[in-house]
């Protein structure tokens, strides 16, 4: 599972209180991953060492001058290149002390951005649409550049993408509502148009992501209604007609994000990697309609992976590089380190293994989000049905006593298009976790174990039921939970475990991140923990047959990974415990003794291979009296 | 076909003896092999590698080089002697004392005038090669060290030794050592050792090629008396070496229980030169190489696993032949068990004392497939340990058991054996003419007995409580002087076949006592013989696996037996490698024939239709698989049973029921002493 691992600030923010921008214009990467540049939105580059929070140069513009785009850092030349004031560009190097007595060059149209990628040339891209690399601008400054776009258009966003070793400047731009992608090609020089599907009337994109993979450039846009789209374009072909014919883009909705109530204003989705979206602004889904969350969404399984809540204003501005993201908020910006481990579904849900459950669980988010080429006006249908569930029971939850809310999700339940609600349902069990925490009052025990049955949801649906549980001690319900959520975070297992003993064992786990939550046992629970597995284990290692009567009871193999994961969590201190001295040479003399038996078995299992082989032959010894048949 | 109660027989401890020697007349394409206990075995390769001869060993004869001179054929061993074999009376002929301490080795001139042999005290004594005996020569230049190794230059006027560290090449006509050529020791731990040149070859054209217990095969220029080339091929000791007739291949035996061969050849496609080049190297034992041979088209090897492998060499035969498959031969020729039919007794043949034994008993009944309890255990009866030095050659065993004699090649014993409270007794007066048999069998009733003599005679002794008494001696016309080796008296007294190694057969008529008929004689050597009980025929089975029917009433073949030569033996009949050795009859069912080899026996009944060339021969297994009815569409006449295996015998008891001794050659494998190198896993 990805994570979000905890963040550091890098440097402090002077947002002017009034605006909603953060201060800052971009952040780029340096030399190497450690280092970046950070542009503010008014006169100065600064350049940090990451790990080390501390910048190292900083640069600023004279007085009245102001830097219209941020600082990039060509590797080849080692040179950084800014524009101040859209025309005038400038380049430096880092041994230059004032920017002032840097290079500088005037240019005839107004600049919107330099992009450099690591090991390419700059490129500058106008505002009028017209793109020139670096070298070539400066040898002649003020060499005419022509209009590519059209009146009342105007650049929304831009990037730059390195594939099959050729140069891509992408931007997108908006003209009267509609939306366009520009892929220009350097050298040889191609622009390619693309329209964008319009989404609901007056939303516009509030963000975009490219990323380049087997071929294709991937862009991700988000909307302010949750919607995250991809569009796919084909490296093949590309420029093959060329035309200021814009073709339609295809899309698919990748992610339908909650938005809570009203739409999205400063959001901002990025691609992680093939499986992973980091998103900004957008509210955790059961943490109510506060908006100031990071978070890591699998596109496969359209699961949440992580999240975080970030103090303060979010600007809907985020950067990643190398592991690594920045992201503005509040007075700080902060650098957040994160994980996507390799996504397999195992990897996603855990270290499930059961093949059942797996095709369940795809079910689950791949029926809350309509497939990828769903029609928008059927989408639009399974909104509003959802929506008028949601209000009806958010209101009846939020008021009505327990009998009544009992009576109600039966009849909820009892529908046939249940499967079609999996989104409500979940809403519906995280309000009424909420109210039940809230109100110690009200606990509907029966129905929440009607929706744990339903199988529709998981944990990360309603993160708090679980915890609920614990604290009502319902261990019938958290039983459930346990068996039904493929998604259980570590640190809630751990808190289970203190309570529970065997169908825990056999929860899905990843070990990296139960370890540290495992650590948080006291000594004294280890130990009976570890007496209690090893019970297990000799009883199950006595009595073969036990495990088939009771299926629920958990695999000597899980058995012995709990083993070795207490063992890992807690050695120095059980080392240090006397009472677990005996326990302690107990297990390391079973363990010694079981690999001196695997590596005997080692030893013979060649032997016994050829013996299988072999014919069985019986033995006749030295006599015996046989009665065959001839035909 | 019917059911049969087997007593499945495996305490018959039958341990063959390693080979020491061996020598291949290439004229007469015979191989004579000596064994460590003395024996000494005479193989036709002409006649499908057939085991004709055997001259039993003796205590104390410790063959370690065999040569053939013409068709003479002497040994030299440990114990200081040279021996000559009389191959038609199966006896060594003489014997001369050397007088140079333990000879270790052999080798005649190729003008086959002269004898050298390599002594102890590093004398290479030579003797003269005279019509009826052999004369001390004279002795050449002593050496100090034992002569391990001898080959003479096939001019005959050079001849080189292998000693101690070195090689020695002398002039026969001077009897002076003209070379000194200093064999390098093994590295390491063995460079302390003295390196033993096991064996060495000199070939025409100088070179001399030596095998030593370094491991090395080099090759040598004899004239200037310089190493040419090393080859190093085992870890271990060259033990012997080999070379073609044509000196165009030569093949090392080492202890690893490889054979490794050399050819003389350009080592490059466009090189005119020729070297010796290492080729193949074949690995067909478990233990040390200690005798080889190369015959025109296959490498003949032994040693201390027992077994005699015949390879042929792929690019002097056709391939996919009968010629071109790799041949073992791990069991004798001829029956070590003799079976009394009557009583239920079965006598097995060692080299120094016969063992008899009764089989076990059980009254249950049982289905096809299983194991039936046993009620009586077998018991072994009597032990008897041969008395005197030679080695026993043969033995039999009355049909009511009563009767027991074995004949060494110095003297015949009989005894007399009773039941009730076992008891041998020997019978102290033979007859005179009885000194010496070649085979021994027993007449039906238990009145006779029947020893093959000299020039293929028989002689009859009749038995009875009181006395034993020379009835006659039947010899036959042709004048062979062949020994017999194999004889059959019929049921019914009346009539006597005996087999000889010129692959005649003779029927003799009991009753008359004298000779009946002379089957035709076929090329091929009997292998075993049987007259019917009831219709009076004779079969004979032959070392190329032919059968023959003979009626000896008709005196001419059998209608059946025409049919099966007319039609043809099916060709996996003919491509087994073991010949039969022994033939029975089953006195409920006169159409069927009882035989068996080594690897299987077989039931032959005479009325069902002969298998033709494309039907299974091996079809026990589809026909258990088919229904009853449909059973008789597929079935032919060779009912061919590959249950038991490694057979010694295969014989039916009077109540019908079966014995069949094995002795698996595993069992052989596990008694032999550990290899100096064995096969590990992943190794």
């Amino acid at each position: 599972m990805a994570a979000l691992y905890e963040g550091y600030t890098l440097c402090g923010l002077v947002p002017a209180q009034t605006l909603p921008n953060s201060g800052i214009q971009g952040v780029e990467t340096e030399r190497d991953s450690d280092h970046v540049i950070v542009t503010d939105s008014t006169r100065s580059v600064t350049l940090y060492k990451v790990s080390d929070q501390k910048p190292l140069s900083s640069w600023t513009v004279k007085q009245g001058q102001t830097l219209t785009c941020s600082a990039v850092y060509s590797s080849q030349s080692k040179e950084f290149v800014a524009v101040s004031d859209s025309k005038v560009i400038r380049i430096w190097k880092e041994e230059d002390i004032l920017l002032d007595k840097a290079f500088k060059a005037t240019v005839s149209a107004d600049v919107w951005r330099v992009h450099c990628v690591p090991e390419g040339e700059p490129v500058v891209l106008f505002q009028r649409g017209a793109v020139r690399l670096l070298d070539s601008l400066l040898s002649a400054p003020q060499q005419p550049i022509e209009e590519v776009l059209a009146q009342e258009e105007a650049i929304r966003w831009s990037t730059n993408i390195l594939a099959e070793s050729k140069q891509f400047v992408i931007f997108t731009t908006e003209q009267k509502g509609d939306h366009f992608l520009y892929l220009q090609r350097l050298n040889p020089n191609t622009l390619q148009r693309y329209r964008l599907e319009r989404e609901e009337p007056g939303l516009s994109p509030l963000s975009f992501s490219a990323s380049y993979r087997d071929n294709h450039i991937r862009l991700l846009y988000l909307y302010p209604n949750g919607h995250v789209y991809q569009s796919v374009v084909s490296m093949r072909g590309l420029g093959a007609d060329e035309g200021a014919q814009a073709l339609p883009l295809p899309r698919n909705l990748l992610l339908g994000l909650p938005v809570g109530e009203g739409l999205l204003e400063a959001a901002s989705a990025l691609v992680l990697d093939e499986a992973h979206v980091a998103v900004v602004g957008v509210p955790h889904p059961s943490a109510g309609a506060g908006k100031d969350f990071l978070c890591i969404w699998n596109t496969n399984f359209q699961t949440l992976q992580a999240g975080k809540e970030m103090a303060g204003k979010i600007y809907g501005q985020l950067w990643g590089y190398s592991n690594k993201l920045f992201i503005p908020h509040g007075k700080t910006l902060s650098v957040i380190p994160y994980e996507c481990p390799k996504s397999s579904l195992a990897a996603a849900l855990g270290k499930l293994k059961q093949a059942k459950t797996e095709g369940e669980l795809t079910q689950i988010w791949s029926t809350a989000t309509p497939s990828r080429t769903v029609e928008t006006r059927k989408t639009v249908c399974w909104i509003t049905d959802n929506f008028i569930i949601r209000k009806h029971f958010q209101f009846l939850i939020q008021m009505a006593p327990v009998e009544e809310v009992q009576k109600e999700v039966e009849g909820l339940l009892s529908r046939a298009d249940i499967q079609d609600l999996q989104a409500s349902l979940g809403q519906l069990a995280s309000t009424l976790v909420s109210r039940s925490l809230a109100d110690p009052a009200f606990y509907t025990p029966s129905t929440l174990a009607q929706l744990v049955h339903t199988q529709s949801l998981c944990h990360s649906v309603c993160p708090d039921l679980v915890l609920l549980a614990l604290e009502k001690k319902d261990y019938f319900l958290c039983q459930l939970c346990l068996q039904f959520f493929p998604d259980i975070p570590e640190a809630v297992t751990c808190a289970c475990l203190k309570l529970h003993r065997n169908e825990v064992l056999r929860t899905p786990y990843s070990d990296t991140f139960l370890l540290p939550h495992l650590k948080d046992l006291s000594s004294q629970q280890v130990v009976l923990f570890l007496q209690y597995l090893q019970f297990l284990y000799l009883k199950y290692s006595q009595d073969a047959s036990t495990q088939m009567h009771g299926l629920r009871s958990p695999s000597l193999t899980q058995i012995m990974d709990w083993v070795c994961l207490l063992l890992d969590a807690h050695f120095t201190v059980l080392v240090m415990t006397p009472e677990a001295k005996g326990l302690l040479l107990n297990l390391h003399c079973f363990v010694k003794s079981q690999v001196r038996l695997v590596s005997e078995l080692g030893k013979i299992e060649g032997s016994l291979q050829e013996l299988n082989k072999m014919k069985v032959k019986k033995d006749v010894g030295q006599y015996s009296i046989e009665v065959i048949e001839l035909f | 076909m019917g059911e049969f109660k087997v007593h499945r027989v495996r305490f018959f401890d039958y341990m063959p003896s390693a080979i020491r020697a061996m020598a291949f007349n290439s004229r007469t394409e015979r191989l004579a092999v000596a064994r460590a206990d003395g024996a000494l075995e005479i193989f036709n390769f002409a006649d499908h590698y057939f085991q004709e001869k055997v001259i039993p060993g003796q205590d104390g004869r410790a063959v370690e080089a065999l040569c053939w001179v013409g068709q003479r054929l002497f040994s030299a061993g440990l114990n200081g002697e040279i021996t000559e074999y009389d191959l038609e009376n199966m006896r060594p002929r003489y014997t001369v004392e050397a007088y140079g301490g333990p000879i270790w080795t052999i080798s005649s001139n190729s003008q086959g005038t002269l004898l050298a042999v390599g002594c102890e005290d590093g004398t290479v004594k030579m003797f003269e090669l005279l019509d009826e005996r052999i004369r001390f020569q004279r002795n050449l230049e002593r050496q100090k060290g034992r002569i391990i190794s001898l080959s003479w230059h096939p001019s005959g006027t050079l001849i080189a030794a292998g000693m101690m560290d070195m090689i020695r090449i002398f002039d026969a006509e001077t009897g002076h050592a003209t070379h000194r050529l200093l064999v390098e020791r093994g590295a390491g731990a063995s460079k302390s050792k003295e390196v033993v040149v096991w064996s060495i070859a000199f070939l025409s054209d100088h070179t001399i090629v030596s095998g030593d217990s370094a491991g090395k095969v080099q090759i040598w220029d004899g004239l200037t008396g310089t190493l040419v080339k090393t080859h190093l091929v085992t870890k271990w000791d060259v033990l012997a070496l080999a070379v073609s007739q044509d000196e165009s291949s030569l093949v090392a035996g080492t202890s690893e229980g490889t054979v490794v061969q050399f050819q003389f050849i350009a080592s490059t496609v466009d090189q005119q030169d020729k070297e010796w080049v290492r080729t193949r190297t074949f690995k067909n034992h478990s233990h040390d190489v200690r005798a080889l041979a190369h015959t025109e088209t296959a490498v003949v090897s032994g040693g201390m696993d027992t077994q005699l492998v015949v390879r042929p060499l792929l690019d002097k035969v056709e391939k996919n032949t009968q010629e071109s498959a790799l041949r073992k031969i791990a069991f004798p020729h001829r029956s070590l068990v003799c079976c009394a039919k009557k009583a239920g007794l079965l006598l097995f043949q060692f080299p120094d004392h016969l063992e008899l034994w009764r089989v076990g008993e059980s009254d249950g009944l049982g289905k096809p497939g299983d194991s039936l309890p046993v009620k009586r255990n077998p018991e072994k009866l009597i032990q008897l340990k041969r008395k005197g030095e030679d080695h026993i050659c043969c033995s039999a065993l009355s049909p009511c058991g009563g009767w027991l004699a074995y004949s060494t090649v110095s003297a015949v014993r009989l005894y007399r054996i009773q039941y009730n409270n076992i008891s041998i007794t020997k019978v102290s007066k033979l007859p005179k003419d009885l000194r010496s048999a070649h085979q021994l069998c027993f007449s039906s009733d238990s009145s006779k007995l029947f020893a093959s003599s000299s020039h293929s005679s028989v002689v009859i002794v009749s038995l009875n409580q009181l006395e034993c008494k020379h009835l006659h001696t039947l010899k036959p016309r042709s004048g062979s002087r062949q020994p017999v080796h194999l004889l059959f008296a019929s049921e019914d007294g009346k009539w006597l076949a005996a087999a000889n190694a010129d692959c005649e057969i003779h029927v003799y008529n009991l009753h008359k006592l004298k000779l009946h008929c002379t089957v035709p004689v076929h090329s091929s050597c009997p292998t075993a013989i049987a007259i019917h009980p009831v219709t009076s025929n004779l079969v004979v089975v032959h070392a190329d696996q032919q059968i023959f029917e003979y009626s000896l009433m008709q005196k001419e073949y059998t209608e059946w037996s025409r049919k099966l030569q007319k039609q043809g033996l099916h060709s996996l009949w003919l491509e087994r490698d073991t010949p039969v050795t022994h033939i029975s009859y089953s006195p409920k069912n006169p159409a069927h024939i009882f035989l068996h080899d080594m690897f299987m026996f077989c039931i032959i009944d005479q009325s069902l239709p002969l298998p033709e060339a494309k039907t299974m021969l091996y079809n026990q297994m589809t026909l258990r698989s088919l229904p009853e009815p449909e059973r008789i569409r597929h079935s032919h006449a060779f009912k061919i049973c590959k249950n038991f295996q490694h057979l010694l015998c295969v014989s039916l008891l009077e109540d019908h029921s079966l014995v069949v001794v094995e002795r698996p050659l595993l069992d052989i494998m596990s008694q032999l002493p550990a290899p100096v190198r064995q096969k590990k896993f992943a190794t």
